[in-house]
């Protein structure tokens, strides 16, 4: 039973492979893992997959991924068992990527600069100024403290000799360190005592010094330095990283219509108006920042925002142009490069590389294309992808397709030699008994600080799918690894950068939210309080359709209010009402049925994903599952009944989030403006409907859908009576899902909105509120009430009117997205 | 002997519904060069831009940003300017250059003796795409060995002769290959297509942005307002610099063409091009007039035209110089 584990694991000699020297025999530090694994059974390797699914699926970690429908997504895909890395071999690693981190820096700098390396013909002038990422707009710019380049990453792969190599440069944007952290979190846990015994570096300083690097570079006006995090927005492929990221460092996560530009400045718009940004840490690309000066087509970015730049207003990592880097044709030229900026040696090689824009090297390279993979020397237009193609996968006929595809535009296309990459064992979820290899490369990231690059001591172990062991593409289905690095913690640099909170950095309020923060969280809260109106009702309407004992009068306004509120296309019997209801709750394509508004709720909520707390992300995602994964077809009217009980269930559970698990901010208090508006409007218009059944309909569905059958039979015992029942539902102040309840809150909100953002137009719910409580119930609360049915129809009006101020007062800055005109 | 011109290009933006902010990167400010001077200059904007911040481009041209901030249903912007051409060397019109393809082999050297730009605009561009079809049909100009510009001058022909001048065919987002394919269009697809043959060669060629005279038919009274902006192409040739050729009217550019401003496409060099929050719809209305200075006085001129009537009145400030 021993050793099982690991008996049939493949072995190619012709390969590095990360944790064993031989068969049977691992490398000294992966020891330790290797006793570990060795003496377990097929369920311990359930567990670790159970736990982590368990974390990826309840924290949400997906990787959206393009060209599917909808801009689908996945769950991050990580394997238990973590590349680990020796102390002296890391340091190593650490020398070389900050040699190139540094030279690469060097070389923007002069690229947006002096333009000597074209002048004294050490590069290509053709290679960087045909490379779509040159941005003409920056040259000239100072790119202000720390460099133009203030994170960078790299994708090592290991030769079968050992030895380390360069395959790729991110300078523009890197991703990956959010995930990083978030596998570090998951596999730590997996094996607390290995962690421990291996002494393995922690993660934490790194971030730490990005921060604080960041705030000590960006233009100081004397208050604390704002930093925000741009991004493309949620159907980016790494938005999940970028809201984890954000939330981690503690910047605000903005989109570009959050951000404008005035007086020289970038502000960010919030709820009590507009707030300086200092520091941008970009995950947005160079050409989608400005659509003024940057690129014509897109108003995805902040217009203006090249002249503040230029003015030296705001600090952007990167700065813009970049990713001009990112071309493995450069290559070639970085040892020359190397000896002449930094006077060193490269310290690590990269692929030997042929770029096709010099003649003799595509000749070159086509001659021995069997040995050699094609690649894209700059990026190609969206939807002109190319390769990468492997010469040795081609026939004659591929090999002339290709060979005349480089001849008609040579300059985009490069060579590179095949490194086999290293192996490391995977665990395989089908067949727990067996490791698989995989092929593996490790992205190691590094930060510009005052006292020079900073490497994270770990990094991202991306591995191949099993399709195609030689390349490694979260976008085609590979996995990812955690990354050990085993040592003693060295002295932390940051310490030197860290500034104590002060007093003017306490934030309390809220009044710095983003105005589309906001505007998310009121229709999160409209969303949310919708979708329980909504099953609440379908749960009283299946089961009177299930009892079959209404009267005529009582099933005929259930039928009305169900198509006031878009559940029933018709008044129906209930017969015919069965279909819809039931569609309802489990079609997502009935517009305006349940299923639907779960999907809403779901992404609103995915909006706000950097706000919302791990617990009630959970809750969400399992909600939105649970629409996605239940058939449409053939369910019946009881299975509708139970699935409307695990909602209702969650929709509480959400509902107590917001009570219990929120700072009472700005914030919170719109989230609860959108569900008291919410439940105001569906309140009134049950009760409305209710009325006009009058004296002979009896109101207990209403009492049903209110939720307050409970309390009314406690107090009464008896039947429903209109009297008892409009006055539990209108006027008693202790019911939360009274009227008065509702429009007690809404007063309470708006005051303190009012106080502390300045005033909104009137909408008199603060009036009703009062007229409300001096209805007479004796006299008024009846179902033919006229100056009961006035006052509700006035509620339903003002409600209404007051969500509409609320977007027009609060909301307008995120109002009107940008267009670029010509 | 040179010539003066009045150029006045003014652009009248309606939008269907206020526009709270707009920003606009302009380049309407004539580059001055070898062959051309700026005597006077000045742009006009209606209403009064509450920034505006002019700086050089990475190819030299002088260009303007401006953000608008108070709520505004129509924009206007008048930009004027007196400049003095300056006559193309004679030789020019019958030169003939090395052989192409020693032009090409210059530029697509590492290292190049080529100057840096000429290196640049050898390479394609958004709107100029490299396209096999349109490199073999140069081809038929560009045989072997042949003299560069004798080459260019007969591709430049070609394009006037089988290429339809046609309006409606064009947009300022009409493809190449569309053009090509379609065998009609304006000036910028014809300068685009001739920089785009070049290009696919090896050879570098700039997009020029300016404006040309017109010739009112014999007997009639030079009209304001009837003149439109214009492209041309120019072509690099070692021992001559840049050397201007116009597809559109087949000729090489000399006394009557005024620049703006040269980029690798259009893309670079739109006159004005903007981002806006609200508006709903827009329209925009361009009207050039360029007419030699001795013809009329600047300001006299330039007041007609502000006189020229809008459908609504505009409640900004008064008129702001820039």
């Amino acid at each position: 039973m021993p050793q099982q584990l690991f008996a049939d694991y493949p072995q190619d000699a012709r390969r590095f492979d990360e944790m064993f020297v031989a068969a049977g025999k691992p490398r000294p530090h992966y020891a330790d893992l290797h006793a570990r694994l060795a003496g377990q059974d097929s369920t311990y390797i359930r567990d670790l997959f159970s736990e982590v699914d368990r974390q990826v699926r309840d924290n949400g970690i997906t990787y959206n991924v393009y060209d599917e429908a909808e801009g689908g997504s996945r769950p991050w895909a990580l394997d238990p068992l973590p590349l680990i890395i020796p102390a002296e071999e890391w340091g190593g690693i650490e020398r070389a990527v900050i040699q190139r981190a540094t030279l690469f820096s060097r070389i923007l700098a002069d690229l947006y600069g002096p333009q000597t390396l074209f002048a004294e013909g050490r590069l290509p002038p053709a290679l960087i100024l045909g490379h779509p990422g040159f941005q003409r707009p920056a040259h000239g710019l100072v790119p202000g403290n720390g460099g133009p380049l203030h994170l960078f990453a790299v994708d090592l792969a290991r030769a079968p000799d050992g030895r380390w190599w360069v395959i790729n440069d991110r300078t523009q944007a890197p991703s990956g360190a959010g995930y990083a952290l978030e596998n570090r979190i998951i596999t730590g846990r997996l094996h607390p005592d290995l962690f421990r015994d291996l002494r393995v570096r922690r993660l934490a300083p790194f971030f730490a010094a990005l921060r604080d690097a960041i705030a000590s570079y960006a233009p100081q006006d004397g208050g604390p330095v704002n930093t925000v995090l741009l991004t493309p927005g949620p159907y980016n492929e790494t938005y999940f990283e970028q809201a984890y990221l954000a939330r981690y460092l503690g910047f605000p996560l903005v989109e570009g219509q959050d951000l404008t530009v005035r007086d020289g400045c970038v502000w960010l718009k919030t709820l009590s108006g507009l707030r300086r940004v200092h520091a941008i840490l970009r995950r947005m690309d160079d050409d989608f920042c400005d659509p003024l000066e940057l690129r014509a087509d897109s108003a995805l970015g902040v217009p203006g925002l090249m002249d503040v730049v230029r003015r030296g207003n705001v600090l952007l990592a990167n700065s813009i142009g970049s990713s001009v880097l990112e071309t493995g044709a450069l290559s070639g030229f970085l040892p020359g490069l190397c000896e002449h900026l930094l006077g060193e040696k490269l310290a690590m090689p990269g692929a030997a590389t042929w770029w096709c824009g010099e003649t003799p090297a595509m000749e070159d390279a086509l001659k021995k294309a069997d040995h050699l993979v094609f690649k894209s020397a700059i990026p190609q237009a969206h939807g002109q992808h190319f390769g990468p193609v492997f010469g040795e996968d081609l026939d004659a006929a591929g090999r002339a397709a290709l060979s005349a595809k480089v001849r008609a535009a040579p300059r985009q296309f490069l060579a590179q030699e095949l490194v086999a990459l290293s192996r490391v064992p995977v665990l395989n979820r089908q067949q727990p008994r067996h490791l698989v290899d995989r092929s593996v490369g490790l992205r190691v990231f590094a930060v510009a600080t005052p006292e020079g690059y900073m490497v994270m001591p770990g990094g991202l172990a991306r591995t191949s799918s099993e399709h195609d062991v030689r390349v490694l593409s979260s976008q085609r289905g590979g996995g990812s690894k955690d990354v050990w690095v085993c040592g003693e913690q060295t002295a932390a640099p940051m310490s030197l950068l860290r500034r104590p909170v002060s007093a003017a950095d306490l934030v309390r309020s809220g009044a710095g939210l983003s105005s589309r923060v906001v505007e998310n969280l009121f229709w999160f809260g409209r969303y949310s309080e919708r979708c329980d109106n909504l099953a609440r009702y379908l749960r009283v309407a299946l089961g009177r359709v299930a009892d079959n004992q209404d009267t005529p009068v009582e099933w005929g306004a259930l039928a009305a209010f169900g198509k006031q509120i878009g559940i029933l296309p018709t008044i129906c019997d209930e017969r015919e009402a069965v279909r819809p209801l039931v569609r309802s709750v489990v079609d997502a394509s009935v517009s305006g049925g349940l299923a639907s508004h779960i999907l809403h709720l779901s992404r609103v909520g995915f909006q706000l994903r950097e706000r919302l707390s791990t617990d009630n992300w959970r809750t969400l995602n399992a909600l939105a599952r649970s629409v996605e994964k239940t058939p449409h077809e053939n369910v019946g009217i009881y299975e509708a009944m139970a699935l409307l009980d695990e909602l209702i269930s969650s929709f509480m559970t959400l509902a107590g989030f917001t009570l219990d698990g929120m700072t009472r901010d700005h914030g919170w208090r719109f989230l609860s403006l959108g569900r008291r508006i919410e439940r105001l409007q569906f309140q009134t218009e049950a009760i409305e409907t209710a009325m006009r059944m009058g004296e002979e309909g009896s109101p207990e569905w209403l009492l049903e859908i209110s939720d307050s059958i409970v309390t009314y039979r406690s107090r009464y015992m008896a039947r429903p009576e209109w009297l008892a029942v409009l006055d539990l539902l209108i006027a008693d102040e202790a019911n939360p899902r009274g009227i008065v309840f509702q429009t007690g809150g809404l007063r309470d909100y708006l005051r303190r909105l009012d106080e502390s953002l300045g005033g909104m137009p009137d909408t008199g719910i603060e009036a009703l509120h009062t007229r409300l409580l001096h209805l007479d119930p004796a006299h008024d609360f009846h179902p033919g009430s006229a100056s009961l049915q006035e006052a509700l129809a006035t509620l339903r009006c003002a409600s209404a009117e007051l969500s509409n101020q609320i977007s027009l007062h609060f909301f307008s800055h995120s109002d009107g997205s940008a267009r670029v005109i010509a | 002997m040179s010539q003066i011109y009045h150029v006045i290009h003014e652009t009248l933006y309606r939008y269907g519904a206020p526009v709270s902010l707009s920003q606009h990167l302009l380049h309407l400010t004539p580059r001055a060069f070898d062959f051309q001077r700026t005597l006077r200059h000045q742009i006009e904007i209606l209403p009064a831009p509450v920034e505006s911040e002019t700086h050089v481009d990475w190819f030299g041209n002088p260009a303007q940003w401006i953000a608008v901030r108070q709520p505004h249903a129509m924009l206007r912007l008048i930009a004027a300017s007196t400049v003095e051409v300056l006559p193309r060397p004679l030789t020019w019109r019958h030169a003939g250059g090395p052989a192409w393809e020693n032009v090409a082999a210059q530029l697509a050297a590492f290292p190049s003796a080529a100057p840096l730009d000429a290196q640049e605009f050898a390479l394609p561009s958004a709107q100029t795409p490299l396209l096999e079809e349109v490199r073999q049909w140069a081809l038929a100009s560009f045989t072997p060995r042949r003299p560069l510009l004798e080459a260019a001058r007969h591709l430049m022909q070609r394009i006037h002769g089988e290429f339809g001048f046609d309006p409606e065919a064009s947009s300022i987002s009409t493809p190449l290959a569309e053009t090509f394919r379609r065998r009609r269009g304006v000036c910028q697809d014809f300068s685009h297509l001739m920089i785009s043959a070049l290009r696919s060669l090896g050879l570098a060629a700039r997009y020029m942005s300016g404006y040309i005279l017109t010739h009112p038919a014999p007997g009639k009274p030079r009209l304001v307002g009837t003149d439109a902006s214009h492209a041309w192409v120019a072509v690099w040739c070692p021992e001559n610099g840049w050397v201007g050729f116009d597809p559109t009217n087949n000729c090489q550019p000399d006394l009557e063409h005024v620049l703006l401003g040269w980029g690798r496409d259009f893309a670079d060099v739109t006159p004005m091009r903007g981002v806006i929050l609200g508006g709903a719809s827009h329209e925009v209305e361009v009207q050039v007039t360029m007419m030699p200075a001795q013809l009329r006085d600047f300001d006299e001129l330039l007041a007609e035209l502000r006189q020229r009537p809008l459908e609504k009145k505009s409640e900004g400030p008064e008129i702001a110089l820039s």
